[in-house]
């Protein structure tokens, strides 16, 4: 057969060359019951991985769950089988995704609603979080619920609200996140155990948790003041500490130098004191003479340092008017 | 002869194979079966998983799910008893409990999901309508909120929880009440109701925002004034240690001194003071040395001859005079 350009009548039966098929005879006496046999190997034949288990059911009804191997099976959809990752952990996000999920209902197209909650203290808050957990039962996962996943989905977001709707949204965002945490795995899992889910919860996670976008710049401003409060304080602390120590020295100088002025104070006065006395000592021996050589002494030393000396008659003292004694002032004319 | 032998044996079991198909059906884990026989059930629900066997051709097979299954209501606004206009997003989990009840009122799940929307949609409503909105907010009602110990003494309603006489899940229980028993004459067993979604509808949010934003510039001023306080604080602290440093440095220097020239004046009277003629004599000696501490060259001097130094200027003889 071709299907050049040239030669377009298309497929036609009286073109087929029967004679090629008459070698294949021994196939159709051997290789379709060996076909049939394989058919029937394969469809009856299936590995459980590690990391699961498999449950069997056979006309619908369970008939037990299998550990991992290779295993047999009624053939013809007699035996079905449905395998579950029991011992692989599986995420949920909440409020946002990450790429590359293998988990259909790891996280939902209506991040936004997830995420705003209505806090105790009627503020609003965006929450973040996932969970983590386990198929535990097969068959309670497989029969007890229709669509555990959305089920656990819903759940979770009831108990996150209700956990955070009893919170402050400072609590919600600072001070009680582990709280939160622990408190929205304890309720979750109390939920999931009485819906039967067959799901063990391994963890719920916190992870952005934030004002609501418009208002985070305030929150930002607290946090800012709360810096600038400790800065002033500690501005004003540099400025008591530059003076204050300082001024203590100062203080301690000025009473050592008035300590210094009283020895001295004391010193000199006993030093007086003994000139004073000894001279003494020497005057009453001989009173009249060592007055009068004192005096002298003294004059000696004085008058030559005078500047200007008039000695007058005793007798005379009505000349004193007309004497020119020059003034200060004409004295700093000259 | 023997072709029409072979004839009726393969009809025969052609037969055979129709009616066992037709008489034979599996029930899975996850489901239960009504038998209808023209449309009309017969004998009991069949919940048993594998299996089965009916009468062929007249009976015919109709599955009913037998999990848990869910509702989940669309988003609803709707006012609180406070007139607060919020979104509630609600969910449900239910079970068919009777199947032919359910069968005869509802035939399929569609129906039920609309009948599910009507009843817990209304008294979602209700409930919702009568309560505050922070009832179906909060749960717990006495509990203590944990407090940011910044915000310790933060003025107003920062960090409070506001009081409930109910909450989230009595209310949630008294939608559960209301709609059960509406429910149980469709053969539908509810199991629970819970509030998914709570939320602000976009004008409400737009006030809250601004409350929020108003509380923590509050809070923000209060942290400014607090630094400018303790700084005031420290800054008068500062003065005060200052001037007490200072003053009791004075006080403590002028103590010294005084006890210092005291002490002094003390030691000079008990020499000075021994006698009429030390007296005299001291009175005498610091006569002379104030003289040479008082006259220098800008000083006239005018004596007479009658002065002691000068007398022997006119005669030698003092005696005649």
């Amino acid at each position: 057969m071709n299907f050049d350009r040239d030669n377009r009548r298309g497929f036609q039966w009286q073109d087929v060359d029967w004679e090629k098929f008459k070698d294949a005879r021994p196939f159709f006496i051997w290789g379709v019951p060996l076909l049939l046999l394989a058919i029937l190997a394969y469809t009856s034949i299936y590995t459980v991985e590690a990391e699961s288990q498999a449950v069997v059911l056979r006309f619908g009804k369970y008939i037990k769950t299998v550990d991992p191997g290779l295993r047999f099976k009624l053939p013809f959809g007699m035996d079905q089988i449905s395998v579950l990752p029991v011992k692989r952990q599986l995420k949920q996000e909440f409020g946002f995704e990450t790429q590359g999920a293998t988990n259909p209902t790891q996280y939902s197209s209506e991040q936004e609603q997830e995420r705003s909650m209505v806090t105790g203290d009627l503020n609003a808050a965006t929450v973040e979080w996932i969970i983590q957990y386990r198929i535990q039962d097969p068959k309670l996962f497989l029969f007890k619920v229709r669509n555990p996943g959305e089920t656990l989905r819903d759940i979770s977001e009831s108990v996150m609200r209700t956990v955070v709707g009893d919170r402050t949204v400072d609590e919600v965002i600072t001070v009680g996140r582990q709280e939160i945490e622990l408190e929205a795995l304890v309720q979750l899992q109390e939920i999931v155990d009485k819906y039967e889910l067959g799901l063990s919860i391994d963890q719920v996670q916190l992870k952005n948790v934030n004002p609501p976008k418009p208002v985070q710049p305030s929150f930002n401003e607290v946090n800012q003041a709360e810096q600038e409060r400790e800065k002033m304080i500690n501005v004003a602390n540099g400025e008591y500490n530059k003076v204050v120590p300082r001024a203590s020295g100062e203080a301690e100088q000025k009473i050592q130098a008035a300590e210094g002025y009283a020895l001295k104070r004391v010193n000199e006065a006993e030093g007086d004191v003994s000139r004073f006395t000894a001279v003494m000592t020497e005057f009453e021996k001989a009173p009249e003479v060592t007055k009068r050589r004192i005096y002298i002494e003294t004059m000696r030393d004085v008058v030559p340092k005078l500047g200007r000396k008039i000695i007058i008659d005793e007798k005379a003292s009505q000349i004193l008017p007309l004497l020119q004694l020059p003034t200060d002032s004409q004295e700093n004319q000259r | 002869m023997k072709q029409i032998a072979t004839l009726v044996a393969l009809a025969v079991l052609i037969l055979i194979t129709l009616v066992s198909f037709s008489s034979v059906y599996t029930v899975s884990e996850t489901e239960q079966v009504i038998i209808t026989q023209f449309g009309k059930p017969v004998g009991d629900p069949i919940s048993e998983a594998g299996l089965q066997y009916k009468v062929p051709f007249i009976q015919e097979v109709t599955r009913i799910e037998k999990r848990i299954l869910e509702w989940d209501g669309r988003p609803n606004e709707m006012p609180t008893k406070d007139k607060t206009y919020i979104v509630v997003d609600t969910f449900a989990r239910w079970r068919i409990k009777d199947a032919k009840q359910f069968f005869l009122r509802l035939r399929d799940e569609r129906s039920a999901q609309s009948r599910l929307d009507d009843i817990l949609g209304s008294e979602t409503r209700n409930a919702i309508a009568k309560h505050e909105l922070i009832e179906v907010i909060r749960s717990t009602k006495d509990r203590e909120p944990a407090r940011d110990v910044s915000l310790a003494e933060a003025p107003g309603n920062i960090g409070v929880l506001y009081p409930i006489t109910k909450g989230r899940a009595k209310i949630e229980d008294e939608i559960y009440n209301l709609a059960a028993g509406k429910l149980a004459d469709f053969g539908i067993e509810l199991l629970d109701v819970r509030f998914k979604r709570l939320n602000y509808n976009e004008s409400v949010r737009q006030r809250i925002y601004e409350r929020m934003i108003s509380e923590r510039q509050q809070i923000a001023e209060r942290f400014r004034s607090e630094g400018a306080g303790e700084a005031a604080k420290i800054m008068g602290k500062s003065e005060r240690d200052l001037l007490r440093i200072e003053s009791e440095a004075y006080k403590k220097v002028q103590e010294i001194r005084g006890a210092a020239d005291a002490k002094a004046t003390e030691i000079y009277a008990e020499a000075y003071n021994k006698s009429p003629e030390s007296v005299a004599f001291y009175e005498f000696m610091m006569t002379m040395e104030s003289y040479q501490e008082m006259l220098d060259q800008k000083s006239t001097l005018i004596l007479t001859t009658g002065s002691d130094i000068f007398r022997f200027l006119k005669n030698v003889d003092q005696e005649n005079d």
